[in-house]
């Protein structure tokens, strides 16, 4: 480890090992900024470790949630890396910080990674038995926040980052290790050694950080050839250029701008009397915190002339908005394959989207987005083939005041 | 006697100057001085009496302004330990820096630059007196003109972003002339064209619309016909785009944006693959403009002061900037004034003067078959480069997979990066050790794990394989040293920068005052 990449004060800041408070200096306002100079933060890590994570990949079952999986998987040779990619994170930071103390889960859940990187483990929460599960990680979590960490990394793939969710309870900062099979959400660092690096500067100085979709595959579906993601949740994850993934990118600050962007874009070109039905996305929530209203992050919400009329309104809500005048629908990019319906916005049904207006989709994405699908269209998937058709062609994304971008919809087949 | 001189290793064993050098005001010694003027004689005094005494209130100073003080070896020590703390394209093999197009200056124009007879001119001096300057620009814009198929050259311009917003400049003008402004509300790019014409245009009050590529890597032409309409102004893209393809189409989508009346202005800021080969007049194109500093020869901006030419089919040429040289019926060269469609100027005087001659030398020496030979060399060095780079394990080329590149490649790392985890920015700073460095690519980035290479005609293949062994060495590293990689550079002068840093109002500081005022004095 270079001296650039250990804070000067690490060797002799009370801070590194001791639960503490102090000025921060997170950047302000943006889509991706919160708090502000003088805001506290517990400078404690937290680890847990999904030891299963990732075995069911070498073993082509494309995921490993569910404890069959997890046995085929071990049947077919597959053999857990979780703790070796945990360690691989925490060796950065004990370059950095060798007396670091990290919250962690008892085993194979993360003092094992711990010690084994040379850091002292302070154990908050043992699992039951050796063979853990979903809850475990949500378990853990819980107690590593009431322990109070103000940064948990998590080392596992999108199972564990829903169940790491579940258990952070105080919303507070998360930041994934990559080591799951399905890895679309963005809350991860781009490696393992990444996270490492970020958790080094987060104890040092603070790091900005930024809102990150929780993703997730029905592995059933995905089994079975059907690529179905869904948006669980936002989490507020710590970021620094370059070692954060930001949708397979490595520009998140430059994101956070974007997605401001592209909601003050949209925000632009509303019209008047118009019924806008705000579907799920960080985006679509991004309009909602701009237009200063309390919308809901994963559910379709109703605006009109800047008023909420309906906030996770259900599909016969919708229809009722939709025949009730001019309507159209806001629709973002859900998850990687490019989404634009039929993925987390159900509600939005062949009949809702039948009611609209002439051009019934108002697209917002990120440049990041689209530059993602690698010249493959948007995807609609409403479950009504015609329907898709009538939506399939070419259509204006806008991706910031004045900025647009022309692309092509496709349905799936 | 003399011994044998012991082999060299395959990769040199490069070491930067480190001089943990302070930034100039952190030298200051209160009262020292670099030159110190002699008292004025009491004649002189007494005769001219206090000469700022007329000077207005508004115009004076209520402190001395807070400049370092320090004498004049100190200075020059200064600055000489900075230049040897900088990786320069006259050390390295700098064919990393991709879309720059950094080929050698030569220095023999340096010297016709610094002439005296150049060097004492003033850019107001009678014309009369500055007939062979006014020539050398003149003719210089008659061998763009041709370069480029175009009517009208016009050389104001002092980069390539300037030289973009130029053209857009005339192009809002040309409406403006037609009473078409209202109308015309959007011009089109491509995502992989040079991003100042989308800026420019954003800035010039347009909306933008962007063209994203097709499945095969160029840009989506379905969506182009869609993008089109009687709001179109024009279309700004650059070709070959910035990942080396070349648009085949490109003549198509000039015919496309002409049947709804809008302009089409090509980005040949670099125009290195393509000199001699195909011009863009021949295509369509309404505007285009040059960097001197790419193309031809001339220093770069960074590296030296840059240079744009605008070239103009003739419907537009009473818009180029104003004053234009000319030359008369009796071959006298003067400044054209009146020219009331200009859009006015956009830059002092009349360009970078000492780039235009740098630029003039430099098509004079090579001649029409010479810029051929410069494109053709630089094709070539191009693609044996990319035959070199894809042979390394964990390096790509997205999009027109196993076509051939013009001038330059956008290359990904992202097998490396998923084998490994290290990153591209990790890989480039891990090949500075060896004395070689790479650029990433622009933002937001349109491959992912970028890196650009854009060889010119100025290396060697032995320079060629020696840079493309330090990316197979490093490479090799990322797989089997990975902790060396992650944590270089080893021989540097400066390790790790914190790039959000420059992306947080709150920490950036582009001014000692602003660091100063950010971070305390002495810190």
């Amino acid at each position: 480890m270079t001296d650039a990449n250990r804070h000067p004060d690490a060797h002799r800041d009370p801070r590194f090992n001791v639960a503490a408070t102090t000025g921060s200096r997170h950047r302000p306002g943006m889509a991706g900024g919160e708090g502000g100079p003088g805001e506290s933060r517990d400078l404690r890590l937290g680890l847990v470790v999904n030891p299963v994570a990732g075995l069911g990949g070498p073993a082509g079952l494309k995921g490993s949630d569910g404890a069959d999986t997890q046995e085929l998987a071990r049947v077919r040779g597959a053999e857990p890396h979780a703790g070796e990619r945990a360690i691989r994170s925490l060796r950065v930071l004990a370059a950095a910080v060798p007396d670091a103390v990290v919250l962690t889960a008892g085993g194979p859940m993360g003092a094992d990674a711990v010690t084994a990187a040379g850091l002292r483990p302070e154990v908050v929460w043992t699992p039951d038995s050796p063979t853990t599960d979903g809850a475990d990680t949500t378990d853990a979590t819980a107690a590593l926040v009431t322990a109070g960490a103000g940064l948990v990394l998590f080392v596992g793939g999108d199972g564990t980052a829903r169940d790491v969710v579940a258990g952070n309870t105080a919303d507070g900062l998360v930041l994934g290790v990559p080591a799951g099979v399905k890895m679309y959400s963005s809350c991860f660092a781009v490696s393992p050694e990444a996270a490492g690096a970020v958790a080094v500067r987060w104890l040092a100085e603070g790091v900005p950080t930024r809102e990150a979709e929780v993703l997730d595959i029905d592995e059933e579906a995905l089994r079975t050839g059907r690529t179905e993601p869904r948006l669980h949740a936002l989490v507020r994850v710590p970021t620094w250029a370059s070692r954060t993934q930001a949708r397979k990118a490595p520009t998140p600050e430059s994101e956070a701008a974007a997605v401001f962007a592209a909601a003050a874009g949209l925000q632009a070109g509303l019209e008047p009397g118009v019924r806008y039905l705000l579907g799920p996305g960080g985006t679509v929530a991004e309009l909602g915190r701009q237009l200063g209203l309390d919308v809901s992050l994963l559910g379709v919400d109703v605006v009109l002339d800047g008023a909420l009329l309906a906030r996770d309104a259900s599909e016969a809500e919708l229809f009722v908005h939709a025949t009730a005048g001019p309507a159209r629908a806001v629709v973002t990019v859900i998850g990687g394959q490019g989404f634009l319906l039929g993925r987390g916005n159900q509600q939005l049904s062949p009949r809702v989207l039948r009611a609209l207006a002439s051009e019934p989709l108002l697209v917002v994405a990120t440049q990041r987005k689209l530059l993602d699908l690698g010249g493959r269209p948007l995807l609609v998937d409403t479950g009504d083939p015609a329907l898709d058709a009538a939506l399939a062609g070419h259509v204006r994304v806008v991706t910031g005041p004045g900025s647009v971008a022309v692309y092509p919809i496709a349905s799936p087949q | 006697m003399s011994l044998p001189v012991a082999a060299k290793p395959a990769l040199r064993r490069f070491h930067q100057a480190r001089w943990d050098e302070p930034v100039i005001f952190e030298l200051t010694a209160a009262g020292e001085r670099g030159v110190v003027p002699s008292q004025v004689e009491p004649g002189v005094r007494d005769s001219v009496g206090d000469v700022l005494a007329g000077l207005p209130d508004g115009l004076r100073r209520t402190a001395p302004p807070a400049l370092p003080e320090l004498g004049q070896l100190r200075v020059l020590k200064h600055y000489l330990r900075l230049s040897q703390e900088n990786l320069g394209a006259d050390l390295n093999v700098d064919v990393g820096q991709g879309t720059c197009t950094m080929k050698y200056s030569p220095k023999v124009n340096d010297r016709l630059a610094a002439h005296a007879s150049l060097l004492d001119l003033h850019p107001l001096q009678d014309p009369a007196d500055a007939q062979g300057i006014l020539e050398i620009i003149w003719r210089t814009q008659r061998m763009l003109a041709e370069i480029s198929g175009m009517d009208e050259v016009g050389l104001h311009t002092q980069g390539g972003s300037a030289a973009i917003w130029t053209n857009i400049a005339m192009i809002r003008a040309w409406f403006e002339a037609r009473g078409e402004a209202e109308q015309r509300t959007e011009v089109i790019t491509t995502i992989f064209s040079h991003p100042s014409n989308a800026a420019t245009a954003k800035a010039a009050g347009y909306d933008v619309i962007t063209i994203y590529p097709d499945a095969d890597g160029y840009p989506d032409i379905e969506a182009f016909r869609r993008a089109l309409s009687p709001r179109t102004a024009a279309i700004m893209v650059t070709n070959p785009e910035d990942t080396g393809i070349y648009n085949p189409r490109i003549a198509e989508w000039v015919e496309l944006a002409h049947s709804v009346g809008a302009l089409a202005s090509y980005d040949q800021a670099n125009a290195n693959g393509i000199l001699g080969i195909t011009r863009a007049r021949d295509a369509g194109f309404d505007v285009c403009h040059f960097n001197l500093h790419k193309t031809f020869g001339t220093p770069h901006g960074s590296g030296g002061p840059g240079a744009g030419a605008n070239g103009v089919a003739a419907h537009l040429a009473p818009f180029l900037p104003r004053p234009l040289v000319v030359r008369d019926e009796d071959g006298t060269f003067r400044l054209d004034d009146d020219r009331p469609l200009s859009i006015g100027k956009v830059a002092p005087f009349y360009g970078v003067v000492p780039n235009i001659v740098r630029a003039y030398a430099w098509i004079r020496a090579l001649g029409a078959e010479g810029l051929r030979a410069v494109a053709e060399t630089a094709v070539l060095n191009n693609n044996y480069l990319m035959a070199r780079v894809l042979a390394i394990p964990g390096a790509s080329a997205p999009y027109a997979t196993g076509r051939r590149r013009i001038e330059q490649v956008r290359y990904s790392w992202q097998d490396l990066f998923t084998d490994t985890g290290i990153t591209s920015e990790e890989l480039g700073v891990r090949a500075s050790d060896y004395g070689m460095h790479y650029w990433t690519s622009h933002h937001p980035y349109v491959v992912p794990q970028p890196f650009t290479l854009e060889p010119t005609e100025s290396y060697s293949m032995a320079e060629l394989d020696e840079y493309a062994d330090v990316l197979a060495q490093v490479a090799r590293e990322a797989r089997e040293t990975p902790d060396v990689v992650r944590t270089a550079p080893h021989n540097q002068t400066v390790h790790h920068t914190h790039h959000d840093d420059l992306d947080d109002p709150a920490r950036w500081a582009t001014s000692w005052r602003a660091y100063q005022r950010k971070y305390g004095s002495g810190t």
